[in-house]
C-alpha cells in the first residue's frame, strides 16, 4: 500500500505537471516576455543587423537570466501555500528528492520550453545558424543551473511577504558563472570556433548544482516551514 | 527504551517559544494505541504550534524530546489541495504516512466524506466545507496509526461532523490513535482525553 520512493516522485513529478499545464499562462507568460525584451533591443540599439549578430548571445542570455528570475520566485510559493510543502516535509520519501523534483518538474515547464522555441529568438535578434545548436544546448544546461540556484533562493524566501527583489539580490551573484559560460559558448560558436569547452564548463556546473542544490534547498525550506 | 514499549509518541517537557514569547513549558503527553487526545486552550495558547512540533514541522524554539515511532498523518489548517487539480487527482499524490493510491478506495473515500458525485471537479470550484472534506477523506484512505489533526471540525456541518466523529472513533478502536485541536463540542466524550494547554503556560 505503501508507495516506495521512486513511485511517489514521479507521482509528484505528475502531480506538479498537470496542476502546471491547467494554467498555460504561467508557462507562456515568461516566453512572452522574452519576445518583448527581444524586440526591444533592436528598437534601443539600432535595426543594424551585423551589430545585433555580434550582441546576440550576451542578449539572449541576460534576459534569460532575467525571465527566470521573474519565475522562480514562484518556484515553491503555491505548494507553500496550500500546504503541501508541509505534506512533503513529513513524507517517509526524503525531502531532499521530492524537493529536487519540485525543481525538475519547474524546469521543465520553464527552462525547456525557453530551449525549445529559442532558434526564433536566436533567428529575430540575426544570430548566424550555425550558433543556434550550441545556443539550445547552452540554454538547456544554462537555465537547469538558473533553476537550480534560484530555487535556492526561492526556498529561503518563500515564507517571506515581499520576498521578490530580496531573491533577485541573493541569486544573481550565483548566476554570474552561468552567465559568462553561455555568453561565451555562444559566441564561439557564433564566430565559427567550436563552443564544446565552455559547454562542458556548464554542465559542470549543473552535475555540481544537482548534487549539491537539493540540500540547500531542503534546508532553505524548512527554515521557511518552520516559521 | 523499556518504558517507551507500545507508545506511538511521547512528548517529554516540551517547551516552545514563538516570536521571543515564550508560549508553552513542560507539556508531557503520551500516545497510545487507542487513545484519543483533544488539545484545549484559548486562541493562541500554542495549540497548533504544539501540534506541529509532535508532527515534526517545527523545531525552532522547541525544547523538550519529542519521540514519534509511527508513521503519522498530519492535517493541518492548509488542506495541502491543488486548486486546479480534481479531488481525486489531489488524493492520488499524498506523502504522509502513506496512502492507498488505488482509484477505487479514492471514490469510495469521497463517498464516505459525502462527496460522490464530485470526484472530478476541480478542487477551487467547490466550497470551503467541501474543500475540507477532499482532505479528511484521507482519513478515510491512510494507514497511518497516528493522526495529528489542527482544527478538523473547522467548515464541516452537523452531519460531516458526526461522519468525522465516527472516523476517529472507529479508528482509535483498531489500535490507532489521534491528537486533535477543537473548539467546537463533540460527542466523543467516552473515550476523550483532553489536554489543556493553557495550564502550561509560564
Amino acid at each position: 500500500m505503501r508507495p516506495d520512493a521512486r513511485h511517489f516522485l514521479l507521482l509528484q513529478l505528475a502531480r506538479q505537471l498537470r496542476s502546471g499545464l491547467r494554467r498555460p499562462g504561467d508557462i507562456l507568460n515568461p516566453l512572452i516576455f522574452f519576445l518583448m525584451v527581444v524586440t526591444l533591443f533592436p528598437l534601443g540599439l539600432g535595426p543594424d543587423p551585423q551589430r545585433l549578430a555580434e550582441l546576440a548571445p550576451g542578449i539572449f542570455w541576460v534576459v534569460a537570466l532575467l525571465s527566470s528570475l521573474t519565475v522562480s520566485g514562484r518556484l515553491f510559493a503555491s505548494d507553500f501555500e496550500d500546504g503541501s510543502l508541509e505534506q512533503l516535509m513529513l513524507a517517509p520519501t526524503p525531502f531532499v528528492l521530492s524537493a529536487m523534483t519540485e525543481v525538475i518538474a519547474h524546469w521543465l515547464m520553464s527552462g525547456v520550453t525557453l530551449t525549445l522555441v529559442s532558434p526564433v529568438f536566436a533567428v529575430m535578434l540575426n544570430m548566424p545558424t550555425q550558433a543556434i545548436p550550441t545556443l539550445m544546448f547552452s540554454l538547456l544546461l544554462g537555465t537547469l543551473c538558473l533553476s537550480l540556484v534560484g530555487a535556492i533562493g526561492a526556498g529561503l524566501t518563500v515564507g517571506l511577504r515581499r520576498g521578490g527583489m530580496l531573491l533577485a539580490l541573493l541569486i544573481i551573484p550565483l548566476t554570474v558563472p552561468i552567465l559568462v559560460f553561455g555568453t561565451s559558448a555562444v559566441t564561439e560558436a557564433a564566430r565559427g570556433y567550436d563552443g564544446s569547452a565552455w559547454l562542458a564548463l556548464m554542465a559542470a556546473f549543473a552535475l555540481v548544482g544537482l548534487l549539491l542544490a537539493p540540500l540547500a534547498i531542503a534546508a532553505g525550506l524548512k527554515i521557511s516551514i518552520d516559521g | 527504551m523499556g518504558d517507551e514499549a507500545g507508545l506511538l509518541l511521547a512528548a517529554r517537557e516540551v517547551g516552545i517559544e514563538r516570536g521571543y514569547r515564550q508560549l508553552l513549558v513542560g507539556v508531557n503527553l503520551e500516545v497510545k494505541p487507542g487513545d484519543l487526545w483533544q488539545l484545549t486552550g484559548a486562541n493562541g495558547a500554542g495549540k497548533t504550534s504544539f501540534l506541529r512540533a509532535l508532527a515534526g514541522l517545527a523545531s525552532l524554539g522547541v525544547s523538550g524530546e519529542i519521540n514519534c515511532h509511527q508513521p503519522t498523518l498530519y492535517q493541518g489548517h492548509l488542506p495541502g489541495l491543488k486548486p486546479l487539480l480534481s479531488a481525486v487527482e489531489n488524493l492520488r499524490w499524498h506523502p504522509s504516512g502513506g496512502i492507498d493510491t488505488d482509484i477505487e478506495g479514492i471514490y469510495a473515500a469521497l463517498a464516505g466524506v459525502g462527496l460522490a458525485g464530485h470526484e472530478t471537479t476541480p478542487v477551487h470550484s467547490l466550497s470551503a466545507g467541501q474543500q475540507r472534506r477532499v482532505g479528511l477523506a484521507r482519513l478515510w484512505l491512510t494507514d497511518a496509526p497516528l493522526w495529528l489533526l489542527d482544527e478538523p471540525f473547522t467548515a464541516i456541518d452537523v452531519a460531516g461532523a458526526a461522519m468525522l466523529e465516527a472516523q476517529i472513533i472507529a479508528h482509535c478502536r483498531t489500535g490507532g490513535a489521534v491528537v486533535f485541536t477543537s473548539h467546537q463540542p463533540n460527542r466523543m466524550a467516552e473515550q476523550l482525553q483532553q489536554l489543556d494547554l493553557s495550564q502550561y503556560a509560564p
